[in-house]
């Protein structure tokens, strides 16, 4: 298996796809000529065409517009916002039209597009380039949103989900594009949509994240086994529609859980996490829910000292998982 | 001790660029000892092919280096200390302050390895404020009905001596209240027993903990880019009584020496050379080369004219601008011109963006540019990458004849050998003429003889066809 950065993986997956199925095709704003502004989609373009790599114009509402006709009448595109912050003007075509078509028609039209946008800080994006807008499409019925940490899953679930036959939102984490690097396979496996991965087995406390957080989390993890802490880690992986049993599990190992994003706190994934544990999981509680997010602030700011308020890292981390366990 | 902490600055590998997440440290240009002004640099970095320096964000002295030389540093970490003025007037002398530093090292780790123990130190006064005593969470009044034992009795671990869903756990493990004056056995989570911690009990057994069956759970879901660091830069004797030396391959060294394998390994490589009469270009460059100087600031040099007219060879010959993909050849549409650059220690490859569309004078001043920022390592990666066509001024160290090695994935690449004067017959006549070589190494799974041949004498025709009425704006 070759070693592969996030970014290769999810390329990798594209590429894939396009071979094996013609009405497979890429569409945004440098995506072609230019491989996409993170190199992204490099040599696609080469290998598929301009009619199957497509530039657009500066307009996000009308990839999501293209894309959605398109997928109506059999293609299965994939429509590449060059940021998450940048998907705003496509929300309307997304949410009204994307995610209610099948519902809209009885089941006669449907929607296979993906949408993939990176999300997240701690690149020196300021406010523009580094936002997590997964809490404004979360709770959208009729679509479903992937949020991948690892390398393995990017490119097993951008699969899933060109497959899958209704919209999906495809949020990959552009820190994790060069820092996570792994053994990703070459051959053509899938990794199933809503369900959640556990990373790493504990009993004293339960952390609940997607993406990025993950990887802090992880490294927290080791830091405190040596204190004699053992952490329980659940992937979310997908954040809609969330893997209830496996989030019910998670916390009944230990009682004790810790939900993590950076998403800001109100109103965030996080939010719905703790409302299926109040509900179902009350006498299993050891300690109150504890969410560690991004700050109630507008953005993240350019400027490296507010920047590295805003944004979480390995010893935000370790605090809260130490003050947990010993709650 | 403390005084020198509390002054010592950390220095950390900041962000190069959006995506990067690390760098390499190439060299170390402050020692320990040094004096370092705001903004200076103190170290080289390199990252893929370009190195950048590193400039101060303190002012003082340099403490210890953290980072050895040739080491992978990610993003953000602590790279070195830099010892703050008003600290190293106390420190006094350098090699104070660096055995300073060594003895601040000790410290360091003794005090994380002490953590635990601090830690439960914290439990422990919290317990005495037992206000959590007799609140019960949901899970432990569950698990305690569930095995009928009143919590009550239970001794507690959590914050302010509360009774936690472990604890309750581990008493109806071991039956009861017979046993619950004795100590957790040993796998026990040391968190959960403050008090045998803070009873003497050695730290050892903590860090057996940890040891157990847990480890083989672990999730292959993460690995850090965690190549093996490159061998240090310097240059060893090869022993005792050896007439060898050996010199460790820098980073940089390596990332040539596996570009020019893939080079030699993959492209068939033809050759070419045709001779050029430079006598009108150097005319015409004598004619401006002082005025441009003090008009533009920068040298017009030759170079400008012999990539202006290969650019313009390659508009009328686009195959040149090209690269293998196996099963088709790609055109590309941008000329960039890569321009050859060399140092002491390694030669880049600098990117001249869309070179079609520049003028003399803009290729001259872009080429001095580039040129000046190889030398002064202030590349960036951006700098680097999107040349198509390669072009290389061996003339500049006083060759008249080479054979390039084609800078991969490219399909050609042209050398500018040195101009001589020789004589040459014209229309039967001798006369002395400014002469140059030009040399075309040829990726000939895309090109042919008769193609670069064409190329070439169109190349020819364009440097001789300078006059004294060309433009250079």
């Amino acid at each position: 298996m070759p070693m592969m950065e996030y970014i290769d993986a999810i390329r990798l997956a594209m590429k894939e796809e396009m071979e094996n199925d013609s009405s497979v095709f890429v569409l945004g704003e440098d995506v072609g000529v230019k491989g996409g502004v993170f190199t992204t989609t490099k040599g696609l373009q080469d290998q598929f065409g301009e009619d199957r790599v497509i530039d657009t114009p500066l307009a996000e509402s009308a990839i999501a517009g293209v894309a959605i006709g398109a997928a109506m009448v059999g293609m299965k595109p994939i429509a590449e916002m060059q940021y998450s912050d940048f998907m705003l003007p496509a929300t309307n075509q997304i949410i009204s039209e994307a995610a209610k078509i099948r519902y809209r028609s009885n089941n006669d039209w449907d929607c296979p597009i993906v949408v993939r946008a990176p999300i997240g800080g701690g690149i020196f994006g300021g406010l523009y380039h580094s936002q997590c807008p997964e809490s404004i499409f979360f709770g959208t019925p009729g679509l479903k949103i992937i949020a991948p940490y690892s390398a393995y899953d990017a490119k097993g679930l951008l699969k899933a989900a060109i497959r899958d036959p209704d919209p999906v939102l495809f949020f990959e984490n552009k820190k994790c594009y060069k820092l996570i690097k792994e053994d990703v396979p070459e051959d053509d496996y899938i990794v199933p949509i809503g369900k959640a991965n556990l990373l790493r087995e504990g009993d004293d406390i339960t952390v609940i994240s997607y993406s990025l957080p993950l990887h802090f989390a992880m490294q927290a993890a080791e830091e405190l086994e040596k204190e004699g802490i053992t952490c329980h880690i659940l992937d979310l992986r997908t954040i809609q529609p969330l893997d209830r049993e496996a989030i019910i599990e998670a916390v009944r190992r230990t009682g004790k859980v810790l939900i993590v994003h950076e998403d800001n706190k109100t109103g965030g994934v996080g939010a719905e996490v703790a409302a299926i544990i109040a509900e179902e999981c009350l006498y299993d509680l050891d300690a109150p829910i504890r969410r560690l997010c991004g700050p109630d602030a507008p953005a993240m700011p350019i400027n490296p000292p507010q920047e590295k308020f805003f944004m979480l890292s390995k010893d935000k981390l370790l605090d809260a998982m130490r003050e947990l366990a010993l709650y | 001790m403390s005084a020198t902490n509390s002054t010592q600055k950390e220095i950390t590998m900041p962000q190069l660029a959006e995506s990067l997440v690390s760098a390499t440290i190439a060299k170390w240009l402050k020692r320990p000892g040094d004096a370092v002004d705001m903004y200076e640099p103190i170290c080289e970095v390199i990252t893929d092919k370009v190195n950048a320096e590193i400039p101060s964000t303190e002012e003082g002295v340099m403490g210890e280096l953290l980072a050895s030389e040739g080491q992978e540093i990610a993003v953000g970490e602590i790279i070195c200390r830099i010892i703050t003025e008003g600290e190293a007037a106390a420190a006094a002398p350098a090699p104070q302050a660096a055995s300073d530093s060594v003895s601040h090292a000790a410290p360091a780790a003794q005090a994380s390895a002490s953590r635990p123990a601090s830690l439960n130190g914290t439990a422990a006064a919290a317990s005495s404020e037992s206000g959590m005593r007799a609140r019960y969470s949901p899970a432990v009044q569950a698990l305690a009905a569930q095995h009928n034992v009143d919590p009550a009795v239970i001794p507690g671990s959590g914050m302010g001596g509360r009774v936690t869903r472990k604890d309750v756990l581990q008493y109806v493990e071991r039956g009861g209240a017979s046993q619950t004056s004795a100590p957790a056995d040993p796998v026990a989570q040391s968190t959960s027993q403050p008090t045998v911690i803070s009873s003497g009990a050695p730290q050892p057994p903590i860090f057996a903990a940890p040891s157990s069956p847990q480890n083989e759970v672990r999730h292959s879901g993460l690995h850090l880019s965690e190549n093996p660091p490159l061998p240090k830069i310097e240059i060893e004797d090869g022993g005792r009584g050896s007439n060898e030396t050996y010199i460790d391959i820098t980073p940089i060294r390596n990332t040539i020496a596996t570009r020019m394998r893939q080079s030699v390994s993959e492209i068939p490589h033809g050759w070419m050379m045709i001779e050029v009469d430079m006598t009108n270009l150097v005319k015409l460059r004598n004619t401006h080369k002082d005025e441009f100087k003090r008009k533009e600031g920068v040298n017009l040099t030759y170079p400008a004219f012999v990539i202006k007219a290969v650019v313009n060879a390659i508009k009328d010959y686009p195959i040149m601008n090209s690269v293998w993909a196996v099963d088709k050849i790609i055109v590309k549409r941008d000329i960039n011109i890569s321009l050859a650059v060399g140092t002491e220690d390694s030669v880049l490859t600098p990117v001249i963006k869309k070179a079609d569309q520049k003028n003399i004078a803009g290729l001259a001043m872009e080429i001095d540019d580039l040129a000046r920022r190889t030398r002064e390592r202030t590349l960036k990666l951006d700098d680097m990458q999107g040349g198509t066509f390669t072009v290389n001024n061996t003339g500049s160290f006083g060759s008249i004849l080479s054979q390039p090695i084609i800078n991969y994935p490219q399909a050609a690449q042209l050398t500018f050998e040195s101009i001589v004067k020789r004589p040459v017959v014209i229309n039967d006549m001798v006369g002395v003429r400014s002469m140059a070589n030009f040399c075309l190494s040829l990726d000939h799974r895309i090109l042919d003889g008769l193609i670069c041949g064409r190329f070439l004498q169109r190349v020819k025709e364009n440097l001789e066809g300078y006059s004294a009425e060309t433009k250079l704006y």
